[in-house]
């Protein structure tokens, strides 16, 4: 089985709501056993006394992390059907500057205070009160700065695509990090200890199994490095079974009039991609399709593009012959590329069907033939096979 | 039968379980963790119970509870409620399950209060404004290194470090 699993679809509304809740007690579970229901604690990390909130944060990311990529490298995840919370960068920084302060102010923060409240603490109860009446503040003030509050928007971008690297480099580079600020936390927590108890500091590591601990985390990332992220050839190999049946039962493949159907619809971002040789796109295509080489599928660059329509975009793919179209579709599928179809036939037939046909008398351009054309031809002509699939899994459970 | 609280567990200990928790709710839901959303959900449904028309009439409430949408039928509702359950088990085992309220030693109870939920008020708004609390946006976002959100993560621990001299009365010995 190919991970992510759809819970709701796989056990309907009621078994997926009940693994969310079970996943929420082990959320809270890990929150309260690292004693963040106090806020005395989580405040001491800004005077730099405690760092546990910084130690057991950075911990969670990292382990996660690691677990996310190796899977995904060893062929047991999907990344591209994991959500990733979408990059609104200065309202991000903005909103976490101001998050910063009602920590500080207040001793916890939205999930910590859950937390707090259901351990009876009165002044988690009272921050989490106020986190309900700031919800509800920012939904009344937004109109004054909606503008900036939806720009410097970047759909799925990774620290890796920022900084030009492998996510298996990110990785590595994110441990070195993490694992270096728990040195500085550890020996930071250790000279205000010494200070009070006169105790001699040094930068030496104290904490051997910690050594140990660390060595296991680099030589996880290491091995994430290693292996490497999947290409999309090899993804395909490692996907097969779970998308080649929409191949053989031809579910993705389009009649030309549906193709028309739907450019001509408003509401539809159509996106044709025509695979065939420069010169014959030159002598004919379709008005608004672009044309690229197969190898340009794999270009991760270009295929962001795609995977970032909005939900109601659909791609089709113009080829011709078969053997080009499909492996198109192959390659974008396992990028994450969804509405993905293929013009039955390519364009072989395009001419055949359209060229007699007249609209008021008139000849028509071929390139783009209206929406009238439609009425030209019997309603049975071609079964419909465009589903526009609810795309988007909202970024995470915050918004 | 009164119980002593138990000591805490190790913070690597402890984040451990909660990386395992955060990569469990990456595989089995796509998304990870989170809380302000739901907290949010939980505001429009106020909201509603007091003024229907007024949850259509705001961008963000209506995207949540407009019409016959109930606000509150969302997995991170389940999440949210999971999450108190897991504190409240957690707690009790641990013998941590009293009411008290957390303060700094120089300050009365009810500043302390106050504060919390001054400090609640402005969290609340910021989670909005960044899409996203500590959880859905910090811990989620960065284990699938997503650059805003390690963008963000940042820029709340400058937050914090920022204000943190000012309002030491709060929290100092």
């Amino acid at each position: 089985m190919m991970l992510p699993v759809d819970i709701i679809a796989e056990l309907g509304k009621i078994g997926g709501y009940l693994i969310f809740l079970l996943i929420g007690v082990g959320f809270g579970v890990s929150l309260e056993l690292a004693g963040f229901g106090d806020s005395r604690r989580l405040a001491a990390q800004f005077y730099l006394k405690d760092m546990t909130v910084l130690k057991t944060m950075f911990t969670g990311i990292l382990i996660a992390c690691l677990l996310i990529f190796l899977s995904s490298g060893l062929g047991l995840l999907d990344f591209s059907q994991i959500s990733v919370n979408q990059t609104f960068l200065w309202p991000g920084i903005v909103g976490g500057l101001i998050m910063g302060v009602g920590f500080i102010i207040g001793g916890y923060c939205p999930g910590t205070s859950l937390v707090a409240t259901a351990s009876f603490k009165v002044d988690g109860l009272f921050f989490l009160v106020g986190t309900i009446i700031g919800a509800g503040l920012f939904g009344e003030s937004l109109p004054a700065f909606e503008d900036f509050w939806n720009s410097s928007f970047t759909d799925r971008f990774l620290v890796s695509d920022w900084l030009g690297w492998s996510i298996g480099a990110t990785v590595f580079a994110v441990t070195i990090f993490a694992l270096v600020m728990f040195y500085f936390a550890e020996k930071v927590e250790e000279f205000f200890k010494y200070r009070d108890t006169g105790k001699a500091w040094s930068w030496k590591i104290t904490k051997r199994p910690y050594l140990y601990g660390a060595g296991i985390l680099l030589a996880i990332a290491a091995l994430v490095w290693s292996i490497g992220q999947p290409d999309p050839i090899r993804k395909w190999k490692i996907m097969e079974k779970k998308y080649s049946g929409q191949l053989t039962t031809r579910a993705i493949f389009i009649h030309p009039l549906e193709y028309v159907k739907t450019n001509n619809e408003s509401t539809i971002k159509l996106i044709t991609l025509d695979l065939r040789p420069n010169k014959d796109f030159e002598t004919f295509h379709l008005k608004g399709s672009e044309n690229v080489k197969l190898e340009e599928l794999l270009n991760a660059e270009y295929v962001a593009l795609l995977t970032q329509l909005p939900p109601q975009g659909v791609v089709v793919l113009i080829a011709d012959n078969e053997t080009v179209s499909i492996k198109a579709w192959q390659y974008l599928k396992v990028q994450g590329v969804v509405n993905l179809y293929i013009l039955e036939n390519g364009l072989h037939n395009w001419n055949n069907l359209f060229a007699d046909k007249k609209i008021h008398e008139k000849t028509f351009n071929l390139a783009s033939p209206p929406t009238e054309v439609l009425q030209l031809f019997p309603k049975n002509t071609y079964i419909p096979k465009i589903k526009i699939g609810s795309k988007k899994r909202s970024g995470g459970l915050c918004s | 039968m009164k119980k002593i609280p138990k000591k805490v567990k190790n913070p690597y200990f402890a984040g451990s379980i909660l990386g395992v928790v955060l990569f469990a709710a990456f595989a089995l839901t796509h998304g990870g963790l989170g809380a302000s959303g739901a907290i949010s959900r939980i505001q429009v449904a106020l909201t509603k119970l007091v003024c229907t028309s007024h949850v259509d009439s705001v961008g963000t409430f209506a995207a949540m509870g407009a019409g016959n949408r109930n606000a509150l039928d969302h997995p991170s509702i389940f999440l949210l409620i999971g999450t108190f359950a897991g504190g409240l088990i957690s707690a009790w085992l641990n013998g941590r399950l009293k009411i008290e309220i957390f303060k700094g030693p120089k300050i009365s109870n009810i500043q302390r209060l106050l504060f919390a939920l001054l400090g609640g008020i402005i969290m609340g708004y910021g989670a909005r404004f960044a899409r996203g609390c500590t959880s859905g946006q910090a811990l989620s976002g960065g284990a699938v290194l997503s650059l805003g959100s390690w963008a963000f993560m940042f820029s709340v621990f400058i937050g914090g470090y920022a204000v943190a001299y000012f309002v030491r009365r709060l929290w100092a010995d």
